[in-house]
């Protein structure tokens, strides 16, 4: 009898140790995927800088949009992969956020970063740019960075995605995505994406393409095992 | 047309500080508050053209103590090409409203009008009085632009619509910058309309017994006619900042067309014209220019004629000139729209009335170095000025001949022979016109004289130094050098440059000479040599009387006046010259 | 010091006429078909608007020389003729001539509003936004297709608000942000601002022209002369106006043809 309350509570305290070790770590599960693309994107037209000669001659050819930037496999890049909701919100790191204007571009295309997260944009070129972000929600401002002056350094306090343009090269356009948290990820390359430390529990991932607008997922994390999400967006030719 | 009666009744004499010398009645107070409030408007004008040239010349260099003041506007001390627009607009808007249309019309206008007509002070004090604070309320409503977040407004002096009327969509300093711009003006507005209706009534109404029309001198006369344009000028400017203040507030659409698309924004309004509101600020615009320039043309005439000792040719065909020009300049406001989009016929209707105003201008010039022969000129400090402004009337005025041509308007728009042009005139000749009244008439007001060394000194440094100045824009704009650039960014320019530069030098010495002016005036004020009553042998009757004046500055008397202000060059017995008050009979010979 | 400023105004006065009189600052080259009459116009002004000034001003030194600082008692005169002469004088002179230039001048205004665009110019659409210009050629369908201003899209390059998904006319049309064209031929220009007041200007075609949001305004010249120009803005139209050009460039026929192909390869 005593022999069998000893394995019980062994069992009990290894199924116990089991749990804490799946909840404590910072080995959570990972959602992992593809966003891909079906259907004709619309073309990626080079652009022409030529009003600004200090920034066209830093393009042997001449850049393109970026709207719909694709990768090989139909992959779709620049998509913000995010968690939605089943995350509770966070501090932002202390670390800058970093935008730069350089060539006459936004580097890069789409910057991700957290509520109050220090936002730093810096001005690379030889002429003067004026950011000018377009949110609906935060509150707006322009500015003008002549050459040589030091970064502009804002933060945003509500989370929304955020066009940005430049008030003075109007081809250039970027955003930024103002997130809650920091489970977030940006597509690349094959269009892969990971968003990996996830603790149990459901939740929502939403994935946002500044041309196709958004879709969410639901999942739910039960272990460390990884779980995929793959989206497939629509294009269109015009 | 006959003289008229004294008025019954005067205003009191003033007790204590308040009423001395913060809300007086008495029409010489308002003219030294008037020329004050020009004074610091100059200054700050001088200060925002300093930045705007430092920029041009030095756009990667940092200007100490701005990254502090403007922190938007200039971080780090560079300034933004918003800030240089929104130095530029302020610098206009100052030089022209705060300075050339306070201080030689309503300014001394306002001192001398009263005194050179026999008069004890303005027909209605009060409204004297409140076309003062008026102003001054506009000048806080403008000046506080500068210190809003979104900063002042970046459209020019000339606010040109749909950029001053889409509101903050359009860029920095067009929120409530413009807002600012638009309220400030209004009031503006008002302040002269009240200073106009004074001006107009005394002068009709209040001259001594013996003042005929004729009798008045030459810069009563100036004030006189710009007081009728500025009455018809400036009831027009007024409705057009309210349409647009309407247009920018309450959602009309006066000068915004549909389908605009500022700022990635569709604009909700519809079936306005741009065009309109050019029509209504040149309306206004361009008479008054020669509102800046006729009060100077004024006092230029009644320095010189005391300076060379002789009468004019003819007093009344200068008299008649300005009253030409004064009819003229209702019609050509169109020629600052020759490219604008508006009918290419109506652009050859109004170059014919610009290029017929030559006529009378021409005529003024020649009357003046017509007069010099023969005189015996008197160098002062004062009538050196006047004979500046001569030589930058005649500069002025030539070029001017260039873009009445509407033709030859299509190359030289919007360069810098525009911008050369207009300082002439306005820039130089009109201050050079204050500057010789204030020469003239310092020792009257204070009942001190200025320094004449320093007079002189500040003559030779500014006379130099504004040739040097803009005569180098004329050439630039011949090049084809447009304005309104915050930088010069392009390869065009790059040769242009050194010109840049020597002018920037020169501006930069040019102004710092004025220092010389304020320290004499200031100190001239407080220890400079007492005035005699009449130190330069004038004849018109502010030199009849104490200097400074008593408050009712004919003692309570009622002069009576014999002669026109010209008797110089004759047998009397106060010397060379007969004042318009003494009854002796003139020897003719 | 009269006499010191009489001699300061000669050396001002000279100083100023010199580098007009030596040609330092001229025009660029006159590459249309209509700058002749404009720069003759302008070269007949310089001289009689030089002579008035450097006669004007010399004038008054020679006055102030003479007439100031005079010995004690010497007795005022006046000039023979008095105001009757300086009036004439205006009105004949001066009067005559500056309505002379006023009524020729207008061939040269003419010349470039009154007459209208040949039927076989070739047309431009050129769009005026805050801080850029851009270019549209109408294709191969020879027409230009609606704007709908709800559609600009500036960050994928739409800057005209084009909407070819619906408009088939606008499937063909070729968005540039250089305008090129070919030499010797007339161009009939049509100027569209997509927000505020902007203008046009090309010193050497001797073309000034502003941009009226609302209005449809249009202008045609003729490039003479191959080369690459500026256009730039001069109507104050924000804060980056000083940044606001496009270059032009004059081609020859063939070359500007495979230009155009290139770009509608682009589209």
């Amino acid at each position: 009898m005593m022999r069998a309350k000893l394995a019980y509570i062994v069992g009990l305290a290894a199924l116990a140790a089991c749990a804490v070790m799946v909840h404590a770590g910072p080995s959570g599960g990972t959602v992992s995927g593809k966003v891909t693309y079906e259907g004709t994107p619309a073309k990626q037209k080079p652009i022409d800088m030529s009003k600004e000669p200090s920034c066209a001659k830093q393009h042997a050819t001449p850049i393109t949009t970026e709207t719909v930037v694709t990768g090989p496999g139909n992959a779709l890049d620049n998509v913000v992969v995010y968690v939605s909701a089943g995350a509770p919100d966070e501090a932002a790191p202390s670390q800058a956020a970093k935008f730069e204007q350089k060539g006459c571009q936004y580097i890069p295309h789409v910057l991700a970063f957290q509520v109050n997260q220090t936002l730093e944009i810096a001005n690379a070129d030889q002429t003067s740019h004026n950011i000018h972000p377009l949110p609906k929600v935060n509150r707006e401002w322009n500015k003008s960075q002549p050459p040589g002056s030091a970064p502009i350094v804002d933060k945003y306090d509500k989370p929304e995605f955020i066009p940005v343009k430049c008030n003075i090269h109007p081809w250039m356009h970027g955003n930024f995505a103002v997130l809650k948290n920091s489970h977030y990820a940006i597509t690349e390359g094959d269009g892969g994406f990971s968003l990996p430390n996830l603790p149990p529990g459901k939740y929502t991932i939403t994935a946002w393409h500044e041309s196709y607008g958004d879709q969410s997922q639901d999942v739910t994390i039960s272990g460390g095992e990884p779980k995929s999400v793959n989206f497939v967006f629509k294009a269109k030719p015009y | 047309m006959e003289e008229a009666v004294q008025p019954a009744h005067v205003h009191a004499p003033p007790e204590g500080f308040i009423s001395k010398y913060v809300f007086s009645l008495d029409h010489k107070m308002i003219g030294k508050q008037y020329y004050g409030l020009a004074l610091v408007s100059v200054f700050m004008g001088m200060v925002l053209s300093w930045l705007m040239r430092f920029h041009l010349v030095w756009p990667d260099a940092k200007v100490p103590v701005l990254g502090s003041l403007a922190p938007t506007g200039a971080p780090g001390g560079l300034i933004t090409p918003e800030y240089y627009l929104s130095l530029l607009t302020m610098h206009g808007t100052l030089m022209v409203f705060f300075v050339l249309t306070n201080a030689p019309f309503a300014g001394f206008g306002n001192y001398f009008l009263p005194i050179q007509i026999g008069a004890e002070d303005m027909a209605f004090p009060r409204f004297n009085m409140m076309s003062f604070w008026t102003t001054f309320a506009g000048f806080l409503v403008l000046v506080l632009a500068f210190f809003i977040p979104d900063g002042p407004p970046t459209s020019g002096w000339t606010a040109y619509a749909p950029l001053s009327a889409v509101g903050k969509d359009a860029g920095p300093g067009l929120g409530w910058g413009q807002n600012l711009w638009a309220i400030s003006i209004a009031i503006f507005c008002v302040g002269q309309l009240l200073g106009s209706l004074n001006f107009i009534s005394t002068t009709l109404d209040l001259r001594a017994k013996g003042m005929t029309l004729m009798r008045m001198p030459i810069c009563t006369w100036a004030w006189f006619i710009t007081s009728c344009i500025g009455l018809l000028a400036f009831a027009v400017l007024l409705p057009a900042c309210l349409l647009l203040l309407l247009d920018r507030l309450a959602g009309t659409s006066f000068f915004i067309p549909s389908g605009l698309v500022v700022s990635d924004r569709l604009q909700n309004h519809a079936g306005g014209s741009p065009l309109l509101w050019q029509h209504l600020f040149w309306f206004f615009g361009h008479p008054e220019v020669y509102i800046a320039i006729l009060p100077a043309v004024g006092i230029v005439s009644h320095v010189l004629v005391t300076s060379m000792r002789k009468p004019l040719l003819s007093a009344k065909v200068l008299i008649y000139s300005m009253m030409s020009i004064g009819f003229l300049s209702w019609m050509v406001w169109g020629h600052h729209m020759f490219v604008s989009g508006m009918n290419p016929f109506s652009s050859l209707l109004f170059s014919f009335p610009t290029l017929t105003i030559t006529i009378p201008a021409t005529i003024i010039t020649l009357i003046w170095l017509g007069s010099l022969y023969g005189a015996n000129i008197q160098i002062t400090s004062a009538s050196l000025f006047a004979l500046g402004f001569v030589s930058m009337f005649v500069s002025g005025g030539v070029s001017g001949f260039f873009l009445a041509q509407p033709s030859i308007d299509i190359y030289l728009h919007a360069t810098y022979f525009v911008v050369g042009h207009f300082h002439m005139v306005m820039g130089v000749a009109a201050i050079f016109g204050i500057l010789s009244g204030t020469y003239f008439w310092f020792p009257k007001m204070s009942g001190r004289m200025m320094s004449e060394t320093l007079g002189k000194l500040h003559f030779w440094i500014t006379f130099v130094g504004t040739y040097c100045i803009f005569m180098p824009f004329h050439y630039l704009g011949l090049v084809g050098n447009v304005r309104r650039y915050s930088s010069f960014v392009d390869d065009f320019m790059a040769p242009l440059m050194p010109v840049h530069k020597f002018i920037s030098i020169a501006a930069f010495i040019t102004g710092a000479a004025q220092l010389i002016f304020l320290y004499n005036l200031i100190h001239s004020r407080f220890r400079g040599k007492v005035a005699p009553e009449n130190p330069w042998n004038g004849t018109s009757l502010e030199w009849s009387i104490p200097s400074p004046p008593p408050w009712n500055n004919f003692g309570g008397k009622h002069p009576v006046v014999f002669h026109d202000p010209y008797q110089y060059g004759v047998k009397g017995s106060k010397g060379d010259f007969v004042m318009q008050d003494s009854p002796e009979q003139i020897v003719s010979g | 010091m009269g006499k010191f400023f009489a001699i300061i105004l000669v050396v001002i006065t000279l100083a100023s006429a010199y580098p007009i009189v030596t040609h330092k600052f001229v025009q660029p080259e006159d590459i249309s078909t209509h700058g002749h009459a404009i720069d003759e116009q302008l070269a007949d002004t310089m001289a009689e608007g030089g002579f008035a000034f450097v006669g004007a001003q010399l004038l008054l030194a020679f006055f102030v020389w003479k007439f100031s600082s005079r010995k004690e008692g010497s007795k005022v005169t006046h000039l023979p003729g008095g105001a009757k002469l300086m009036v004439a004088t205006a009105f004949i002179l001066v009067g005559t001539e500056v309505l002379a230039l006023g009524v020729l001048g207008q061939k040269a205004w003419a010349d470039v509003y009154f007459t209208p665009p040949k039927p076989d110019a070739l047309q431009v659409q050129a769009q005026a936004g805050q801080f850029a210009f851009y270019f549209r050629y109408p294709g191969a369908d020879g027409k230009f297709a609606p704007i709908h201003p709800d559609k600009i899209d500036e960050g994928n390059q739409n800057y005209f608000g084009l909407d070819p998904a619906n408009d088939v006319e606008a499937r063909d049309d070729i968005v540039t942000a250089e305008m090129t064209i070919p030499v010797n031929r007339e161009i009939h220009l049509l100027m569209h601002s997509k927000d505020v007041g902007h203008s046009f200007y090309v010193r050497e075609l001797r073309i000034q022209q502003d941009f009226v949001p609302g209005l449809d305004l249009s202008l045609h010249f003729t490039a003479t002369k191959t080369g690459k120009y500026e256009i730039v803005c001069t109507q104050l139209c924000g804060l980056g106006h000083y940044n606001m050009k496009a270059y032009l460039n004059v081609l020859p026929q063939d070359e500007f043809e495979k230009w155009l192909k290139d770009r509608a390869a682009e589209q």
